[in-house]
């Protein structure tokens, strides 16, 4: 490539690089600003009785409190059960650990009242392990009561969240040289020590960055706490929720909204300063996996692998299990049979192909967006300096912002010509791409913090043009990592998240929308048929998954 | 390493179709003047035939917009009152009335065909809003429990204090379940908010008796309610529609002969939803906005509501499917609140019950 590809390269990179900021802008800021002014300002005049309420009962000091509480434990529970998973994933080389990584995502497609159910049916006073234990033993009453505790929110967030954790922990982690590991044990830590002295210190930015996310997601975790904990517990989010959609009253909601953004804002501004360049040794990941040599390798595998399949994917079969035996004596099809069918011939009807290929096409616009948006970003991000932290806190707002906010946002934003986008189909995967885009950049940054400036310098010395640099050099190193991200974009889009629900839209609708308007109406088999879409859709975030890990580097194939 | 040339290919095989699915988005949009744009809640249904039927007669095209519950579409509908989302909105109710009304977000519009709604449907005299539907709340019981443990039914709000009702009743939240509030204004009506006892003394009885109170309808019908065909819940006793039975029966194959859930309508037990649609003030479609209106009134729309939207339609002269006329019982005294009354006392209404119940 000769001088003119350079400059092109150069120019064109100028131009990209405005492009999340942009995005961010148009996107995020400037909705959230305008319906902040309308909620806060309405005749124009500023004000502020909203916060003066959030002072007056202490029932808001409170409900922030449970919300720092929860999240807090949430995470500290999550991180603390995806460690030693990470340390098999990355350490150890065997059959499907590939398709167990990918299917540990599935949790996170589901909505939660389908999770809910999915846990009633497995751990509920009626579900199979209750009705086991007390078939078996002869018991009174069912032994699991977790009905309405703190317990099944904690276990039901880290079921959420568990998997977030583990890959990005272990794509990180597959990519530090082993010989510092084999270095400490030569010297002589083992067990705690080596986990304390060496694992723990050479993983924190995988580890903050997988925390950073998880308390987020706790923190304005919604549907969890509503459903599962009962009307006792209340998060900031269920408040802001309550405040805008329930009560319509905006300005509490405006100012509850900006306490939740702010915290965030403090805790991504105080993550980013305590991030340093880490620059250690990283290797390509075919060295580091090797296959299980002893039994207790071996026995180490086996029980981080059911472990995992008790956490996760018990209560996925037990859905499954529901809807093919709900309303029969035995196992039956038939509630995947009326799917097809449209006997009342309703304008409602969703057939189950065109919810498929709705939810298709819109997660694979969001992940294409959000992977092109999140890489420019972490480039963006990658130089430490006040304005590339003040960026990477903004980044990850729109997962702190509620989607009721962002909903009402768009609704007063986006109404005039350019921007009329109000009831364009176009708007889900851009809200998609907000809340996704945090995901991707999480992913991505700690691994290309984790290339050696040498590195780079070495490539650039040999010749080597800034294109085929990254190409080559940058590209292979974070593509794993980059893999994560999309899958997560995926994810999210097809798990529709929040906000959309709050978008005007004209009728495309997705799996999970189908899957709320047949629990909206009574009778067996609409349950019946909302659990087997439920279940279609675990298929076929499965099947993308799988697809997905084939776009992977070829030469890495089998390793993540 | 050389293999690695086929990320890009990849890449491109997700970025090219993606590019294209954006564009189709953006160049569909094109609008013409005979579409007729319907803002509606997630649960707005109607046969595929009947709007046929609609579009064919005035030769307008119906675009559906939906924007989640019912809640959302009114608040939505007022945010954007300056620059409306359509031209009609459907599915403002009695609970949600007063606050669409202070926003003056309708075009007053009597329809020719007002004269075939019965009056009591008829809230606003101003006509700002049409009626179009209603549906009864009313607590849904199990037949086999009660059955079972020969136990009566309640026939008062008060007999579900006493300890033969302990640990059967699940309620929604009322602060974020429509027919939560519907309950909850149910017992406000009943028991007033002055005097030795009070709704609040009520809902403690209710809590002491050990209610579970859901989030939302489709937790409580589903997962708790041990009435719904399979359900894995334990309590016989929910708040629901008195239109639950028969939708028990119609959604259940082979359907049977007695419903498997009944609805109790003892006067003082019921709360009347209406469920309504007005012209968006700023619409520039009037004229078509005022025949879907009528349509929404005509004998083919409202005949077509009972089985797609399990409500009753407000022509009383509509015939009913024979599921609602065989497993339906419609209430002597249904209670409805003021809406104006409503708007003005829910924060404070819920903000009490929140401190009575929850804390």
């Amino acid at each position: 490539m000769g001088r003119n590809g350079h400059s092109l390269i150069a120019v064109a990179w100028r131009v990209l690089r405005l492009a999340p900021i942009a995005f961010l802008a148009v996107f995020f800021v400037y909705p959230v600003l305008t319906i902040f002014g309308i909620s806060l300002a309405p005749e124009g005049q500023l004000d502020l009785s909203g916060f003066a309420r959030l002072v007056t009962s202490d029932y808001y000091v409170n409900t922030l409190l449970f919300t720092i509480w929860q999240a807090a434990i949430s995470t500290i529970l999550t991180l603390g059960l995806a460690l030693p998973s990470a340390y098999v994933f990355s350490r150890f080389q065997f059959r499907g650990k590939a398709l167990f990584l990918s299917l540990a995502t599935l949790p996170f497609v589901l909505p939660t009242i389908v999770v809910a159910a999915a846990f009633s049916a497995l751990i509920g006073p009626r579900g199979y392990v209750n009705a086991f234990l007390v078939t078996t033993f002869g018991l009174d009453a069912p032994p699991i009561q977790l009905e309405r505790t703190l317990l099944l929110i904690l276990i039901v967030h880290v079921f959420y969240n568990y998997a977030v954790a583990l890959r990005i922990i272990t794509t990180y982690w597959m990519n530090q040289n082993p010989r510092i590991e084999q270095a400490a044990r030569v010297l002589g830590a083992h067990g705690w020590r080596l986990w304390w002295y060496v694992h723990l210190p050479l993983l924190r930015p995988a580890i903050t960055a997988a925390g950073v996310l998880v308390f987020i997601f706790c923190f304005t975790s919604f549907g969890v706490v509503l459903l599962l904990g009962g009307p006792r517990y209340a998060t900031l989010e269920v408040e802001i929720f309550r405040q805008a959609r329930d009560l319509f009253n905006l300005p509490v909601a405006a100012a509850l909204s900006i306490v939740q953004i702010g915290l965030m804002f403090a805790m991504m501004w105080v993550y980013t300063r305590l991030q340093r360049r880490i620059s250690s040794e990283i290797v390509a990941a075919e060295a580091s996996a090797q296959r299980p040599k002893t039994q207790r390798d071996r026995i180490t595998i086996t029980v981080t692998l059911a472990f995992m399949a008790v956490m996760l994917f018990t209560p996925l079969v037990a859905l499954a299990l529901v809807s093919v035996t709900l309303g029969f004596d035995g196992i039956s099809f038939q509630h995947y049979q009326q799917l097809g069918s449209n006997p009342r011939g309703s304008v409602l009807f969703v057939p189950p192909l065109s919810a498929v290929g709705n939810s298709v096409a819109f997660a694979a616009s969001s992940t294409a967006l959000s992977i092109i948006l999140g890489v420019v970003s972490s480039y963006l991000l990658l130089r430490n300096n006040r304005w590339s932290r003040l960026l990477d806190a903004a980044f990850m707002l729109p997962l702190a912002t509620s989607a009721v906010t962002l909903g009402f946002g768009f609704i007063v934003a986006l109404d005039q010509p350019p921007l009329n986008l109000r009831q364009s189909a176009l708007l889900i995967p851009v809200a998609h791409t907000l809340v996704a885009m945090p995901f991707v950049i999480r992913s991505i940054l700690p691994a290309l913090r984790a290339i050696p400036e040498n590195l780079r310098e070495a490539a650039s010395v040999l010749g080597a043009s800034p294109w085929r640099r990254w190409r080559w050099v940058e590209l292979p190193l974070i593509s794993r990592a980059l893999l994560v991200g999309a899958t997560y974009a995926f994810v999210i889009s097809l798990g529709e998240f929040g906000a959309s629900l709050f978008i005007a839209r004209p009728d495309t609708p997705t799996l999970p929308i189908a899957i709320f308007r047949l629990l909206g109406q009574p009778g067996g088999s609409s349950y019946g048929q909302a659990l087997a879409l439920s279940t279609i859709l675990l298929l076929v975030s499965a099947v993308a998954f799988i697809l997905i890990e084939r776009l992977r580097t070829p030469g890495a194939r089998g390793e993540f | 390493m050389s293999k690695a040339i086929h990320i890009p290919i990849s890449i491109s095989r997700i970025i090219v179709p993606t590019i294209c699915l954006l564009l189709t988005a953006v160049l569909v949009r094109a609008q013409d003047q005979t579409t007729l744009m319907l803002v509606t809640h997630d649960s707005f249904n109607a046969s595929e035939t009947v709007l046929a039927q609609f579009q064919e007669e005035t030769g307008i095209t119906l675009e559906i917009i939906r924007l989640g519950d019912a809640g959302t579409v009114v608040n939505q509908s007022i945010l954007s009152r300056e620059n409306p989302l359509g031209d009609v909105l459907f599915g403002v109710d009695n609970t949600f009335l007063g606050r669409a009304l202070d926003a003056d977000l309708f075009i007053s519009y009597e329809s020719p065909l007002i004269d075939t709604v019965a009056d009591e449907f008829k809230l606003d005299p101003e006509f700002r809003v049409t009626p179009i539907n209603y549906g009864d709340i009313a607590l849904n019981y199990d037949r086999s429990y009660f059955e079972e443990n020969d136990l009566e039914l309640p026939s008062s709000l008060q007999d579900l204090t006493l300890p033969a009702y302990r640990s059967l009743l699940v309620v929604q939240n009322p602060a974020t379940s429509s027919p939560g509030l519907a309950f909850l204004l149910l017992t406000i009506m009943q028991f007033g908010t002055d005097g030795d006892y009070t709704y609040l003394d009520y809902w403690q009885d209710l809590v002491a008796n050990d209610i579970y109170i859901s989030d939302d309808w489709t937790d409580a019908y589903y997962n708790q309610f041990s009435g719904s065909a399979g359900s894995l819940g334990t309590r016989p006793l929910v708040v629901s529609y008195a239109s639950s039975p028969p939708a028990e029966v119609y959604f259940a194959d082979p359907q049977p002969e007695v419903a498997p859930t009944g609805s109790i309508v003892a006067d003082g037990m019921v709360f009347r939803q209406i469920e309504f649609a007005g012209i968006l003030q700023g619409t520039d479609n009037i004229e078509g906005a005022k025949q879907f209106i009528d349509f929404l009134l005509s004998m083919p729309f409202q005949e077509d509501m009972p089985l797609q939207m399990f409500v009753f339609p407000v022509n009383p002269e509509a015939a009913l499917p024979e599921v609602f006329t065989q497993y339906a019982l419609l209430p002597q005294a249904p209670m409805m609140m003021d809406s104006g009354e409503i708007d003005e006392n829910r924060e404070a209404w819920l903000q009490e019950w929140v401190e009575t119940v929850i804390r």
